[in-house]
């Protein structure tokens, strides 16, 4: 059984129906991509996948456990996380702080109204470690708006991280990147690959195609197509589409 | 650059007692015996003292977690009634009728708070002005217990029992220098609060409530929490208030009075710094006593200050020490090195 498994989803918002029996599935330590033009109801999927949205009808199961409906929070600490694409950053933060912010330990003790959180440098420690690992060494005291925006984008990921998921799920983290940032991303999710699930919604084929052990095209609000990057360049579907073209590019 | 707002230095955020700590101290110890010389006198110091108490648990709520609460004076109103109410039929002690302020106060803080806690931005004004009417309308109507427009009389300055002595604060000097010792007590431990790791994450919440749910926070609950310390807080100023005026009153609930403490904050700087409603509250009180002296209309004039800062420095008087005086002060000072950029949090 897949670790996340998401069958018969339903989601509209007054009279428009954004997702329509959507159904997916994503394997533990593979990189899942989710493409399709804009609207296509791709990051609706994600937060009905995540608790943000409870879906109309379907069901969502996390290793074995039926989350649909769960509050985010809580499918936080069951170990999903995400990033978001209109970033969401603490700005008024420091760059570390917003890691620091995310990481178990400091929300653990979420209700301690006493101690000073600048006092616990093993957070601090490990809030560095993962800013070294997203290539934001060096950068930890800046504040978060005063970051560039492509620190910005892997900042995003660095505190998506931060929670220690099992699950990651990425919104278009290519969006606005140059091609060596791209590259460099790139490099990062090969990395995470090894200790992390990820699913990842991604406009830029050469990158999801480079990386994805399985893609699922999402139009209409329906997985229209899905396999590997190899199946998905000769399906019929793609291939008349203008993401076939993207893709055999 | 200015700082970002609530952002201190590391050597302040872990420390107890704090250099701006200290000159509060200072400063307002002193007070009653500078006050007259200034030409004012020492009741205004006791109106301070309550009203900066108050502002500070307000603040909690407006510049730390980002919630406009538009209906806070009905919580202050019931920590009077609750005061006067505590010496008349239960107990005439001291300790006992301010903790009872504190939890009744809190108690309706909490009950609020239920409806409120899933609301933000506008919502949540409107719905906080919503309960803060109905506390009032309720005050007003329910004449057997809040004795409605003649308010509830002959409240006591209660003594203070210390076991082993008690002290007397029926003078309106012996008063001050209790709500000074309430007041201290409470700026150490909201200044420990703020940034501990639950002030943190309600810091979070007014920047992206979104992204702390995602985190993996339980953003509602924090919501709850702020709202309920900060009726609490709210009603140990209503509790001192009641003895300031040894009485409580109707008025004091009315939508009025809770938009002065939002105003009061506002100009403070209370959405930047921790400092902001003690800064708000002196001048507020200085411009009532001092333009009032000259002019019936003060309050206009207030307003208009008010709305010119807004326009021109929406941070308020914080806003402009943490742009211009600090920077500029450390830029100069010996004693603050310049800030390492990998290990420095500031
Ligand atoms: N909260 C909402 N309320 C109403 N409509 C919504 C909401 N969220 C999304 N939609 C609509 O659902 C449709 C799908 O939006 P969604 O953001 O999921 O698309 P997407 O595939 O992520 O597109 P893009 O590639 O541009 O990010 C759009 O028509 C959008 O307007
Ligand atoms: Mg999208």
């Amino acid at each position: 059984m897949a670790l996340f498994e998401a069958t018969h989803l339903h989601k509209r918002f007054g009279d428009q129906v954004v997702l329509e029996d959507i159904s997916l599935a994503f394997e533990e330590g593979q990189v899942s991509g989710i493409m399709g033009p804009n609207g296509a109801g791709k990051t609706t999927c994600f937060n009905v996948l995540t608790g943000r949205y409870k879906p109309d009808r379907g069901r969502v199961t996390f290793d074995g456990e039926d989350i649909t409906g769960v509050a985010p929070h809580r499918i936080v600490a069951k170990g999903i996380s995400r990033s978001f694409q209109i970033m969401t950053l603490f700005d008024e933060f420091t760059a570390l702080d917003n890691v620091v912010m995310a990481l178990p330990s400091t929300r653990r003790r979420g209700f301690d109204g006493l101690h000073a959180l600048d006092g616990d440098s093993a957070a601090q420690d490990r809030a560095a470690e993962i800013m070294g690992r997203v290539g934001l060494k060096g950068r930890e005291g800046v504040n978060a708006k005063s970051l560039s925006y492509g620190e910005r984008r892997a900042l995003e990921i660095g505190v998506a991280l931060a929670t220690e998921p099992r699950l990651l799920f990425v919104d278009e983290p290519t969006a606005g990147l140059g091609t060596e940032a791209t590259a460099r991303l790139t490099d990062l999710m090969r990395e995470l690959k090894r200790y992390t699930t990820i699913v990842v919604i991604e406009h830029d084929m050469r990158f999801l195609f480079a990386l994805a052990d399985k893609i699922s095209v999402i139009h209409w609000g329906q997985v229209i197509a899905q396999g590997t990057p190899d199946e998905l360049r000769a399906n019929r579907w793609v291939r008349r589409s203008n993401i076939g073209e993207l893709a055999n590019a | 650059m200015t700082l970002p707002a609530m952002q201190y230095d590391r050597r302040e955020t872990t420390a107890w007692i704090t250099r701006p700590i200290l000159v509060m101290a200072v400063v307002f110890a002193t007070l009653p015996l500078w006050i007259e010389t200034v030409g004012l006198y020492q009741y205004l110091g006791v109106e301070v003292l309550i009203w900066i108490v108050f502002a500070l648990g307000f603040n909690l709520l407006l510049g730390y977690t980002g919630l406009p609460s538009f209906g806070h004076g009905a919580f202050f109103g019931i920590g009077a009634y609750a005061f006067g109410l505590a010496q008349f039929e239960v107990w005439a002690n001291l300790w006992f009728c301010l903790a009872a302020a504190i939890v009744v106060t809190g108690a309706f803080g909490a009950v609020t708070a239920l409806f409120l806690a899933h609301r933000r931005g506008i919502y949540f004004a409107l719905m906080s002005i919503a309960f803060g009417q109905i506390f009032y309308f309720i005050a007003s109507k329910w004449t057997d217990v809040t004795k409605g427009e003649d308010g509830l009389l002959n409240i006591a300055r209660l003594p203070a029992d210390f076991g082993v002595a008690e002290v007397s604060i029926q003078s309106n000097t012996a008063l001050y220098y209790f709500c000074y010792a309430v007041m201290m007590v409470l700026i150490v431990l909201l200044w420990r609060l703020t940034n501990s790791p639950f002030g943190r994450t309600l810091r979070a919440i007014k920047q992206n409530e979104t992204r702390v749910a995602f985190i993996g926070y339980p953003v509602r609950l924090y919501k709850w929490a702020a709202f309920t310390l900060s009726c609490g807080i709210a009603g140990l100023a209503g509790g001192l208030f009641a003895m300031a005026q040894e009485g409580a009153y109707i008025n004091i609930m009315s939508l009025q009075w809770s938009g002065t403490i939002v105003l009061i904050v506002l100009i403070g700087g209370g959405f930047v710094s921790f400092w902001g409603p003690v800064l708000g509250v002196i001048l507020y009180f200085v411009a009532r006593d001092i333009l009032g002296a000259y002019t019936e209309a003060w309050l206009l004039w207030f307003g208009l200050m008010f709305v010119v800062l807004v326009m021109f420095k929406p941070d308020g008087i914080a806003g402009m020490w943490r742009g211009w005086v600090a920077p500029r002060l450390r830029g100069r000072g010996a004693t603050t090195p310049a800030p390492r950029p990998a290990e420095s949090r500031s």
